[in-house]
Parts: C-alpha cells; structure tokens; sequence
C-alpha cells in the first residue's frame, strides 16, 4: 500500500483518560469550537460536500432560540456500511460529536435517527447513551440525544424527509428553501450531519484543525472511511486520506480484472477503466459518502444500471413529477431498447430525460438518478444495446 | 433591512414584499407560469414542478410556486432550457395518464389538458406507464375516484386535510407505486369522507368527479308515465352561467328556469321555499330550545347548530358523534323539499307519488349521499330521487343544446316556488343565520332586526369565523325571560373552522347560542358541486350575486312568505308541529372515524 495512505482516527483506540476531549471542549466557547471546525475545511461525510463549520455557524446564528442537532444514521445508500460500524464500535465518539455541536449552537435536544435495519444496535446504544449521559452532567452541558427509528425508506436519509419522519409524517422531502439552518426538525434551526462527521468534529477537537488539514488535498480535506465492496478480494471498511486516484484505489482493491468502480452508490458515479487514471475520488473528482463498488470485466453493466433504476423507482418518494415518471421511463426505456423495441437513439433521448431529473427534482434523490444513468449509459453504450 | 426585494423578471425590475413567491412576484407584472399542483386555497406542494423557471447562476430550475424570491435574483420564464424542461415534465404526466381525453367528464375544463396542449406535448414522445387495471371507485353516492386519471399533485390531499380537517383521503406507497388513497386502501363509502367535494373542485384533472345522476334523470324525463319535477338551490342560480358563457357572479335565475322547462321537467320548483321552511321550522326550534333552558331550566344542547349542509352533518357524526344534539334536527331544504314533494305537492296536483321523480340541483356533492341515507323516505317513498350538481346542469343544458344566453327569463312553478330573499341568502356562508335573525328577532320582539336594510353585515364575508351578538330588549310578552339577553351567534364556513367550533363546545366553553356551520368555504356558492374553478375571487363574485338578489326580492324574511303561510294553513298545522315532526326533521348516526 504505498499510494494510498491508510489512517487510523475513527476507529482509533480510545484515550486512556475517557471523555478528555469532551471534557475539554466544554471548555470552549461557541465561537471557538466554530473557528476551528470552519478552520478544519471538514466537509460532510454524508456525500453532499457541504462545509460542516459553516453549517454550524449559520445555524448558531439564527435568532430562534431552540434549535436541535441531528444525527443522520440513516445509512442507506447501496454499498455503503460504514456508519453500522463506527456506531458498533464507537458510539461514544460520534454522541460526542453531537454534544460538540450542541454545544456550538445551544442545543438542547439532539436526535439520532437510526436505519431501520439497525435496529439490532438499539441495546448496546442506549446503554452507552445512558453513561454518556452521566458525563454531560458532569460537564454541565444540556442536552440529550433521543435516538428515533427509521422504517426503511431511502428518501428518509435526505434530511428534510428525515425530518418530516422525525415530526410523525410521511417522509416527503421539503421545498428548499428554507434550509435545515434556518427551518429544519420542527421548522427550528438544525444542524444535520452524518455519523462520521460527527465523529470528525470530535477528532478535529482531539487533534486540532491543523492535524487534520494535514491530511487530504484542498478541496478534500481529512480521511474518509470507505466501504469496499464487489469484485474484490478484500471487501471491508477503509480509512483512506482523501485525494487518491480512482487507479490508486483499484490497484489496492481491485482484482486484477476490473472494468469499472461505482463511486457513491446508486446515487453516484460509474467511473470506467480509461478514466481510472484522471478521476480524483474527492470533492474535486467524484464525491463519495464512501461507497465503493468495484466490476470486473464479468459483469453486465445494464444488468447494474437496472437494479440501480430498479432501486430509485422504488425509493423515489413519488411526490415530484421527474423522479417518479422519470425513474419510471428510464427503466422501461433501456428495457425497450434491450429488447430491441426502440431504437439505440431512443438513449439519447433518455439522457436528456436525465438532465430534465437532474434540473428540475425536488430534491437530492431524483437530481442524482443522472449521475449514475449518464455515467453508466455514456460509457457502455454497446451494453445497453446488444 | 428593507422589508422590499428587488428582482428581474423577464426583463422586469420590480421590487416585492419579502417572502413573496417568484410566482406571485411574476403575475404581479403580467408574466404567467403554467401551474398544476398549485392552488391559492392551498398550501404550497412545488412536487408537480412544471412551474419551474431559470435563475441566473443556479445549476438547478427553481419551482416558482414554492421559492421565495431572493435579493438581486434575475429569473427567466421562457428560456429555451426552461420550455424543455417544463415540456419535458408535461410529457411525463402524459405518460402515466389516462388520456382518454374524449370520454372523459372533465374534458374541456382540465388543467393538465390545458397545458398540453399549450405545450403541444407529443404522447408519443415516451413509452406509457400507466398502470393496467385501474378501476375508478364508484362506491360513494357522491364521489367517482379513477386514478388512472390522478396526476399526484396532492391538491385533494391537502383540500381534506388543510380546508377540511377529514382527511379521509392521502399518499400512500412510494416511488411508482405511490398513489392517493384511503384509510386501508379501502372504497370511498367506507371511508370517513364526509361527501363535500372539495377534493372534487380542488382536482386538476378528471380523477376525482361527482358520480353523476343525469342519465337516469333523462331517461326519466323522456317517460311519459314520470311526473319529474326539479327544486334549484339558492347557489346554483349565481354560478350555473359560468358554465355557459357569463363571468362569474351572473345571475342566471329566470333562464335557468327556462332551460330546465325546455330540457322537460315537468315543473320547476325553487328550494328557496323549503329554505324559508327551514328559517320557521330552525327559527322555533331554537326558541323552544332557549325557552326550555332560560325559562323553565331544563338541560338542553346549546349552542345548537345548523343542519343543512349535509357535508357538515356527516363530518360532526363521525368527529364528534357525542354532540350530536346540538344540531337542528331541522332536515336540510333539500330533503324538506322532497317529503313535500311526494305528499303536499303529489296531493295538489292530484299525481300519484309513486310516478313523481324528485330531483335537486345543487352546488353540492354530499347531497347525493344525503339524498340517499336510509333514513331519509318520510314521504312514504325515496325523499329525493336524485341530486344534480350544478355542473351536471351545465353539462344538461349542453347536452339539450340550448343556446342559453339568449333565453328569455321565467318564473318558478306553484307550488312551491314563492320564497324570500333571507332563503336565497342561504348560499352564501352567514346566510342562514342572517335569515334565522331577521325572522326569530322579530318573533321575539315584533320589530325588524336593527340592521339597515335588514341586512346584517356582521353575518357577511369570507372571514373563517364571524361573530355577531344582538341583544334583545322590549321584548313581547310571551318571551319576557329573554329581556335584556344577548343572544350570541357565530358562523363558520368550511370543515377546518367547524373544528374549531366544535373544540369549544367538546371543552364546555362556546360562547354561543346559535352556530351555522357550513361544509364548503364560503359556503353553498363554493359548494363542491359548482363550476371548476372556484377561488376567493369567484366566491366573492357569487357571494356578491346573492345578496343582490336577495335586495331584489320583493319579500325579504321567512315568514312574510305567503306560501308558507298557506303550507302551515293547509298541511302541516304549526311549525314543530306533529306533520312538521314526520316530514320536516330528522335524526343522526352515531359513525367513527375507522
């Protein structure tokens, strides 16, 4: 592994000293803990990119009062499984994390909503929950986490549905804006943030903002935890330092034969041979929650773009017009063309209808679809048709 | 900060009130953007997203109905991105349709035809995705569901659940599957639909419809052995024109008269004459009431409550089944009417009641269900045969091809035909009240009410609930208990306001003698029965139209009517009386909710 730089601060050993870090981040002030998150450059790890400090920041800086801090454990994008293990093996760091935050933006109430096939993890949760808890009182801090279970729906994990199921309702995306900052859980100022981010703001606490810009490239800074998974002989969870070629990475993980990586799930990039070299897996390249499935020269590629439309026209919510027509028309499109019922042009066609999802969605979920459609279509042309 | 924001739109500056949407910002100069999901009774959805429209240095089209404008945004309507995308999205509409355009009932009055064509959208442009198998759900008496027709933007959904607090329809399963539906996907009549129709005129498309009654009303009138006589509520004379070519707020009673004779019904009645039935019958029920608890301190239901729209009736036996003596157990003037038709009128004009089909047009849909309630045969027979829509009527005289707006007028029929100004009230929200008034304060006070003109202004308008209090003093002998009382009235027009109403008097704490409830905003004129579209604009116009012809009434209370006081001389004795008891009130069911 001389390329890619293997790192060890999510999953690492705990202090010997526990809740130091905590303890001494109670100590700061709002404005410091905020300094140094927008300090760090950590982006969210959920995939979307968007500059944690500064999310923070905004929502510390609306007048209401009340406002929440929540955790999205919603883990559901196809080929990703990280956040399962980080809250398997150290919960402690990422309700830290929440209490970090909390603290950052006088929050009262935090809540963490766990994927529903989670549920398993509930036990051991509650019973770190509860020592947590004792410790916050030891610090003085406010706050409790209540963790709420989701039910299975992939749309939950967008955070404005996520919300909506929070409140009781079904899980609809909202209109944005406005933004979780401003009008998030209970239409009150939220911070929304993903497990790892969680568990980022708290080593970022650890080690300082300089330490972890250390790592990473300017617009990806830091490690990330992948979850390797496909044609592979080492499937598992990586922390790997963000910046890395999609070359770097196949020449790791891949075996030998592979023809192509699908880089953040359904939801994300196919990145094919003749671009391995070129495609940068960070924010400047391909963005990841940390999905990462590899295919070998054995694999159909419609058969993959199938089960991933297959996948969206189930879990698109079916509110908006273009993602629950549009998922609809990709699936029975390149089935008509398969079957040789349309013609190979009608792809072009497709393609635009994916730029239409992409623009026109209300949200994350059907603007993504394009992503893997255009990437999957544009590079195996030939297996779409014959 | 300046509560004002100034943007670009198509090349207009303008400067808008913060929070003002970029499509209302846009019609503010004239620049429409194509609509569906989005109606101004309603919450914002932005899930139809065919009002998207281009704002410079976003990657993404923004949904005009739903983005608030931003300082300094410069937005374009009718870029070429913008016109593909919004075709394309017409286009995916299309391909999970029904386009079954030309049997189709809203044909000619739908939006997501309209803008097809608009966009002249090729159908062939995608496969269909229409699911195979759709069956419409004509289990309820008043309301046709045919999803195939639905296009998802959730408009009913927020109608039952935002304006009407029923919620007996909303979204269930995701993705492809997602659909409206009902509690357990179960049929209309199973449901806890209480019949309004709201939904019905809230719908872009044909997917939610009354059931229609007028193929049987045909083949009836076309009958020799039928004697099939029609009764027209207050409503359906300010909006029936809308169909037929006048703006809204016409009044069209005299043609409308016309057209009905010249389609073949054998006689013409006005429901105003039950209407002012119901003010006799309501008016001394109410006194009784008041007699009971003030004078002799017996425990009666008060506040009682009205009961003529049957929307509204059927909403309080299912919300809130334990204060149903609160309402009258008047019948609605529909139901008056159709006991009446087949004993006092069968027995004027010496026809067999047997042969006599009773038929309603109605700004409503419950009244289809109502006229269908098991209970409702006082007269020996089926009350009402049937209730038409005032769309229905539309679509008759359509149908009969009469050239409407040249007809000349006529006047109702006799029997039954003669009535007040305070029945045509009725129509609008406050109107039952205001006629109650000008009959029962005079019954107590033998002067007219205190209002100029008799018209009691604080009855009127558009607010959710109003308030009026009037105290009676120098009262005649016989209610001297009511000396020196205020005798407080409130009115509340639409489902969501009737909650309200009810959470008073479920916690003990209305304040209230007397409440008229109301099913539809705005009451009958935005009654789910009536011309699509209806908005606050329209309300108002039709609001406006009855109280012009209300003014124009030679007779404007109740019980100045002569008719009615010949009905009382000559069949039912006195109001409350024993006949009045059989033919003219009613009771309720208890219903749950599940």
């Amino acid at each position: 592994m001389d390329k890619l730089k293997r790192v060890d601060i999510i999953f690492g050993a705990y202090t010997a000293e526990k809740y130091k870090v905590l303890e001494a981040t109670m100590k700061k002030s709002s404005e410091e803990i905020i300094e140094e998150m927008i300090e760090s450059g950590l982006k969210g790890r959920g995939g979307a990119g968007f500059l944690t400090g500064l999310k923070w920041k905004f929502t510390a800086g609306e007048a209401d009062p009340e406002r929440y801090v929540v955790c999205n454990a919603d883990e559901g994008e196809p080929g990703t499984f990280k956040d399962r293990e980080i809250l398997t093996t150290v919960p402690r760091k990422v309700f830290s994390g929440m209490a970090i935050c909390a603290k950052a933006i006088g929050a009262k109430k935090g809540f963490m909503y766990l994927r529903g096939e989670y549920r398993y993890l509930l036990p051991d949760l509650h019973k770190e929950l509860d020592i947590f808890n004792e410790h916050l009182k030891r610090f003085g801090l406010d706050f409790d986490v209540e963790i709420r279970m989701g039910s299975g729906a992939y749309i939950c994990g967008e955070e404005s549905a996520l919300f909506e199921s929070i409140e009781g309702k079904r899980g609809e995306p909202r209109n944005k804006p406005p933004y979780p900052t401003v009008a998030g859980v209970f239409s009150k100022p939220t911070v929304i943030n993903n497990v790892e981010t969680f568990v980022n703001a708290m080593m970022i606490m650890k080690y300082g903002a300089h330490e972890f810009k250390k790592l990473g490239t300017d617009d990806s800074r830091g490690s990330k935890l992948f979850s390797v998974s496909g044609d592979t002989p080492k499937p598992g969870i990586y922390e790997l330092e963000l910046g890395m070629t999609v070359e770097d990475f196949v020449n790791e993980f891949g075996d030998g034969d592979t023809k192509a990586v699908q880089v953040g799930g359904a939801a994300g990039f196919c990145v094919p041979r003749k671009k391995f070299k070129d495609t940068i897996i960070g924010f400047e390249g391909v963005p990841t929650g940390g999905s990462m499935m590899i295919f070998n020269s054995s694999r159909s590629m419609y058969n993959v773009l199938h089960n991933y439309i297959d996948f969206f026209e189930e879990e698109s919510c079916g509110q908006c017009t273009p993602c629950r027509v549009g998922c609809q028309q990709l699936m029975k499109g390149i089935e008509a063309v398969k079957r040789g019922e349309k013609q190979s042009g009608y792809l072009k066609q497709l393609l635009n209808l994916s730029d239409t999802m992409k623009i026109t969605s209300k949200c994350g979920l059907g603007q993504s679809v394009a992503n893997s459609f255009s990437s999957i279509v544009e590079n195996f042309k030939e297996e779409m048709i014959y | 900060m300046s509560d004002k924001i100034k943007v670009v739109i198509d090349g207009h500056d303008l400067d808008v009130d913060k929070g003002t949407t970029i499509l209302d910002a846009a019609k503010s100069v004239g620049v429409r953007i194509p609509t569906l999901c989005h109606h101004e009774d309603l919450c914002v959805a932005g899930n139809c997203r065919v009002c998207v429209v281009e704002v410079e240095g976003r990657k993404t089209l923004i949904a005009a109905c739903a983005a608030p404008v931003e300082e300094g945004m410069q937005i374009k309507t009718t870029t070429p991105k913008v016109r593909r995308a919004r075709t394309d999205i017409m286009s995916l509409l299309v391909s999970e349709h029904n386009t079954q355009c030309t049997t189709c009932y809203r044909s000619t009055n739908c939006e997501l035809q309209d803008l097809a064509a608009e966009y002249n959208v090729d159908s062939e442009r995608y496969l269909s995705v229409l699911k195979p198998g759709i069956e419409v759900d004509k289990s309820s008496f008043s309301i046709e569901k045919d999803d195939s027709k639905c296009v998802r933007c959730q408009r009913c959904v927020r109608t039952c659940a935002e304006l009407q607090h029923v919620n007996a329809i909303t979204v269930s399963h995701k993705g492809k599957d997602m659909k409206i539906s009902t509690f357990m996907d179960l049929p209309m009549n199973d449901v806890v639909c209480v019949n309004c129709g709201q939904c019905v005129t809230h719908c872009p498309t044909g997917a939610l419809t009354e059931r229609r009654y007028y193929h049987e009303i045909w083949e009836a009138i076309g009958d020799p052995d039928k004697h099939v006589v029609i009764n027209t509520a207050p409503s359906v004379r300010v909006a029936l024109g809308e169909m037929l070519g006048y703006p809204a707020g016409t009044r069209v009673t005299g043609q409308m008269v016309t057209s009905l004779k010249k389609i073949g019904f054998d006689s013409v009645l006005d429901t105003d004459f039950t209407a002012d039935l119901t003010i006799i019958e309501e008016g001394h029920e109410f006194l009784e009431r008041v007699t009971k608890a003030l004078k002799h301190g017996e425990k009666v239901a008060l506040p009682m409550i009205t009961s003529c729209s049957p929307g509204w009736v059927k909403f309080i036996e299912h919300m809130y089944p334990d204060h149903l003596d609160h309402l009258s157990t008047c019948k609605s003037p529909q139901q008056m009417f159709g006991a009446l038709t087949k004993t006092f009128y069968a027995e004027k004009i010496g026809v067999d009641p047997e042969k006599i089909v009773s038929v309603a047009a109605m700004p409503c849909a419950a009244k289809k269900y109502e006229a269908n309630r098991p209970e409702m045969n006082d007269s020996g027979y089926q009350d009402v045969d049937a209730g038409l829509t005032t769309r229905e009527i539309g679509h008759m005289v359509k149908q009969a091809g009469l050239d409407f707006i040249n007809l000349p007028n006529t006047p109702y029929d006799s029997y039954m035909g003669e009535s007040s100004g305070a029945a045509v009230i009725f129509g609008a929200t406050g109107g039952v009240m205001e006629a109650a008034l000008r009959t029962v304060y005079e019954v107590v006070t033998g002067r007219e009410v205190p209002f100029k003109n008799l018209n009691i202004e604080p009855a009127r308008g558009l607010q959710g609930i109003k308030e009026a209090a009037i105290k009676l003093e120098n009262v005649l002998p016989a209610f001297d208990f009511l000396e020196g009382v205020e005798v407080k009235v409130a009115i509340a027009h639409g489902l969501k306001n009737a909650r309200t109403i009810m959470e008073q008097i479920k916690k003990g704490e209305s304040p209230y003698h007397f409440i008229e409830i109301m099913a539809c905003p705005g009451g009958c004129i935005g009654g789910g029965g009536q011309p699509i579209p209806t908005t606050d604009e329209i309300r108002k116009k039709r609001i406006e139209a009855i109280y012009a012809e209300d003014e124009g009434m030679p007779i404007r209370k109740s019980h100045e009517v002569p008719e009615i006081a010949k009905i009382y001389e000559e069949f039912l004795e006195k109001p409350l009386g024993h006949k009045s008891h059989e033919l003219l009130h009613t009771h309720y069911v208890k219903r749950n909710r599940y």
